[in-house]
C-alpha cells in the first residue's frame, strides 16, 4: 500500500515539477527543453516501479524496471552478441544494400521523364506494404543466418528510398539547370554539382524513415528461424522461459539502437545539408 | 491520367523480372521431380545438379523450363499460380470457409480497423491537448517523436500473449498494436495540424474576440484537415501491418499472417504468396478509400488538395 501511495506521490510532485517549469520564466532554454521531458520519463519509470510493487504484479507479465536494469548489466556479453547479430550484420548490412540500390535505381529512372513517372506511384504504393511478410520467405531462401535478415531489410528500406530520391532528383529548377548549361556543364557533371545535392534533404528523409525500418526487418526476421543469436531470437525464446527482464532487456537495446541509428542518419543530415532552409 | 502509361510498364516490367526469376529459382526441383518420373537430365545426379547455377541447368535442360511454372512446391511461384490461388480463395470458396482469404482476411481487417479508430481518437486527443497545454507540449511531445523511432513493431508478438496470458483474447490484443502504431502518427500530424494557422489568421481571430474554444473549432480544426488525413494514410497501412506481424509467429489460426506462416511451415509458398498478395491489395485499398475520403472532404471545404 506505501508503495501504491508512494507512486501517486510521485505523479504529483513530477507533474508539478513540469507545470512549475513549462510555465516558468526560463521556460525556453534548452535545459528546460530537455529536463522536461527526462522529468516527465522518470516519473513514468519510478510510478512503474512503485505499481509493480505495490500491486504485486506477477514478474512473469510485467517486471519492475530495477530488475530490467539488473538484467542488463548482467547479461552485457549477450546483450552486445545479438546486437552484434542483428543490428550490424542484419540490419546494417541491409540497409546499405537496399540504400545503395535504392539510389542507384533512382538515377537510371530519372534518366526518363516516362520511367520517373512510373516509379513514383507504384514506389509509394509498394512502400505502404506490409512487406515484413516476406521475411518467412526469405529466410527459406538465403538461409537463417544474417544473409536472409539483410535481405528482408533491404527490401524493407529500398521502397521509401527511392520514392524520395526520385523526387528530389526532380526538384531543380529550370533556371538553376538553365545556369548549369549555360557553364556547359554535361549530365554527370550537373547530377553531382547540382541534381543529387538538391535532392539530399528528400533522399534523406527517405533514409530517416529507413532505419526504423531497417531495425523492425531484421528483429521481426529472426522470428522465422535463425542461429542461436540475435535480437529477434533472444526475445522470443526468453519469452518462452517467461525471462521478461531479458525481454525488456532487448527491447530497451532496441530503442537505444534505433533512436541511435536515426540519430546519426540526422547529423550525418545537418552536415551535408547545411543550406537548406529547414537547417538554418 | 497521364501516368497510367508509365505505371502500367514499370508494373509489367517487374512481373516479366517475375516470370524469368521463375526458371533459376525452380529448375532444381523441377528437375529432381521430373527425373523422379523418368526423364533424362544433364547432369544425372542431384548432387552434380546443385554445383549448376540455376540459369545454366535450365539451358542444358530446355524441357524443363515449362515444368519450373507449374511445380506443386515452387520456390518461387509464378505469377499465374499466385493469382489463380488467389482467385480460388477469395471467389471460390465459402466466405465462412476456413480456406477462403476473404475470412482470413476480415479476421485481419476487423482488428486493424477497430484499433486504427481508437488510436486515431487517442491521437487526436493527445493532439488537443498537446496544443492547448503547455505541459503537455514539453514532456510528451519530445517522447512521442522519439517513439516513432523506436522498432515497436517487431514487440507485436510478444504483447499478444502477455495479453493472452492476462486473458484478454480475440480481436481487442490485435487492436491494441494497431492502435498503437496509427497513435504516434496522428499525434505528430495533428499537432503540426493544429498549429498551421499562421499569426495573421490567428490575430484576424482575437480582432474578432473569438475565444480559444471557438478558435478551435473555426480556424484550427478545419485547417488541420489536410493533416489529418496524411496521418490517417499513415496510420491505417501501420495499422494493418501491425497485425500482420502481430499474427506471424504467434501462433495465431486466422488472418493473413497465419495464412502467410501456414504456407510457409506445411511447403505450401503458393498459400503463402496469394496471403501477402491479398495483404497488399487490402492495405492499398485501405489508403485508397482514405484518399477518396480525403478527396471529397477537401473539396467540400474548398481546400486545395496537396
Amino acid at each position: 500500500m506505501m508503495y501504491v501511495i508512494a507512486g501517486f506521490a510521485i505523479w504529483a510532485v513530477g507533474w508539478l515539477l513540469n507545470v512549475y517549469l513549462a510555465n516558468g520564466k526560463s521556460s525556453d532554454h534548452w535545459v528546460t527543453s530537455i529536463g522536461i521531458p527526462l522529468i516527465f520519463g522518470i516519473t513514468l519509470l519510478l510510478m512503474w516501479e512503485c505499481f509493480v510493487v505495490g500491486f504485486e504484479v506477477n514478474p512473469v507479465f510485467l517486471p519492475r524496471p530495477s530488475d530490467i536494469i539488473l538484467r542488463m548489466t548482467n547479461e552485457v556479453s549477450w546483450l552486445w552478441a545479438d546486437f552484434n547479430q542483428t543490428i550490424i550484420k542484419g540490419a546494417l548490412t541491409g540497409y546499405v544494400i537496399g540504400g545503395l540500390a535504392a539510389l542507384a535505381v533512382a538515377v537510371l529512372a530519372d534518366r526518363s521523364d516516362f520511367l520517373t513517372r512510373g516509379v513514383l506511384p507504384v514506389g509509394s504504393f509498394m512502400a505502404a506494404l506490409p512487406i515484413v511478410g516476406i521475411a518467412p520467405i526469405f529466410v527459406k531462401w538465403f538461409g537463417s543466418d544474417w544473409q536472409s535478415k539483410a535481405a528482408v531489410v533491404a527490401v524493407m528500406v529500398f521502397f521509401p528510398i527511392l520514392v524520395n530520391a526520385v523526387a528530389g532528383l526532380r526538384d531543380t529548377t529550370s533556371m538553376q539547370r538553365d545556369l548549369m548549361r549555360t557553364y556547359g556543364a554535361g549530365y554527370w557533371p550537373t547530377l553531382f554539382k547540382l541534381r543529387v545535392p538538391a535532392a539530399m534533404p528528400f533522399i534523406f528523409n527517405g533514409l530517416k524513415i529507413a532505419t526504423t525500418l531497417a531495425l523492425i526487418g531484421a528483429i521481426v526476421a529472426e522470428f522465422f528461424g535463425s542461429p542461436t543469436v540475435g535480437m529477434g531470437f533472444r526475445i522470443s525464446t526468453s519469452f518462452g522461459q517467461l525471462a521478461l527482464d531479458m525481454v525488456w532487456a532487448e527491447i530497451v537495446i532496441a530503442a537505444l539502437a534505433g533512436s541511435a541509428f536515426y540519430g546519426i542518419v540526422t547529423l550525418i543530415e545537418k552536415g551535408v545539408t547545411f543550406w537548406h532552409p529547414s537547417q538554418r | 491520367m497521364k501516368s497510367i502509361l508509365p505505371v502500367l510498364t514499370v508494373v509489367v516490367a517487374v512481373v516479366l523480372i517475375w516470370v524469368v526469376a521463375v526458371v533459376p529459382m525452380n529448375v532444381h526441383l523441377s528437375a529432381d521431380q521430373a527425373q523422379r518420373n523418368g526423364a533424362n537430365i544433364i547432369p544425372d545426379t542431384s548432387i552434380a545438379r546443385k554445383e549448376l547455377s540455376g540459369f545454366v541447368l535450365a539451358l542444358k535442360n530446355p524441357h524443363l523450363i515449362p515444368l519450373t511454372y507449374v511445380g506443386k512446391r515452387p520456390n518461387l511461384p509464378s505469377p499465374h499460380q499466385v493469382g489463380v490461388e488467389m482467385f480460388d480463395t477469395i471467389f471460390g470458396k465459402k466466405i465462412n470457409s476456413k480456406r477462403s482469404l476473404v475470412y482470413h482476411g476480415w479476421v485481419t481487417l476487423a482488428p486493424t480497423l477497430l484499433g486504427f479508430a481508437i488510436g486515431t481518437f487517442l491521437g487526436l486527443m493527445l493532439a488537443v491537448g498537446i496544443v492547448f497545454s503547455r505541459v503537455m507540449d514539453k514532456s510528451i511531445m519530445p517522447w512521442a517523436i522519439v517513439s516513432q523511432t523506436i522498432p515497436i513493431l517487431a514487440l507485436a508478438p510478444m504483447i499478444i500473449v502477455v495479453l493472452g496470458a492476462v486473458g484478454v483474447h480475440g480481436v481487442l490484443p490485435k487492436s491494441v498494436i494497431a492502435a498503437y502504431l496509427s497513435f504516434f502518427p496522428v499525434v505528430v500530424g495533428m499537432v503540426k495540424g493544429l498549429r498551421s494557422p499562421d499569426q495573421m489568421q490567428l490575430d484576424l481571430l482575437r480582432t474578432y474576440r473569438t475565444s480559444n474554444t471557438q478558435g478551435f473549432w473555426k480556424l484550427r480544426l478545419p485547417s488541420s484537415t489536410p493533416y489529418l488525413f496524411a496521418s490517417c494514410k499513415i496510420g491505417i497501412s501501420a495499422s494493418l501491418v501491425g497485425t500482420i506481424v502481430a499474427e506471424l509467429p504467434t501462433g495465431a489460426k486466422a488472418g493473413f499472417g497465419a495464412r502467410m506462416l501456414v504456407g510457409d511451415q506445411y511447403g505450401q509458398p503458393i498459400l503463402s504468396w496469394a496471403a501477402l498478395f491479398s495483404a497488399a491489395l487490402t492495405a492499398a485499398a485501405l489508403v485508397g478509400i482514405i484518399s477518396l475520403i480525403e478527396r471529397s472532404t477537401l473539396r467540400k471545404m474548398g481546400i486545395k488538395p496537396a
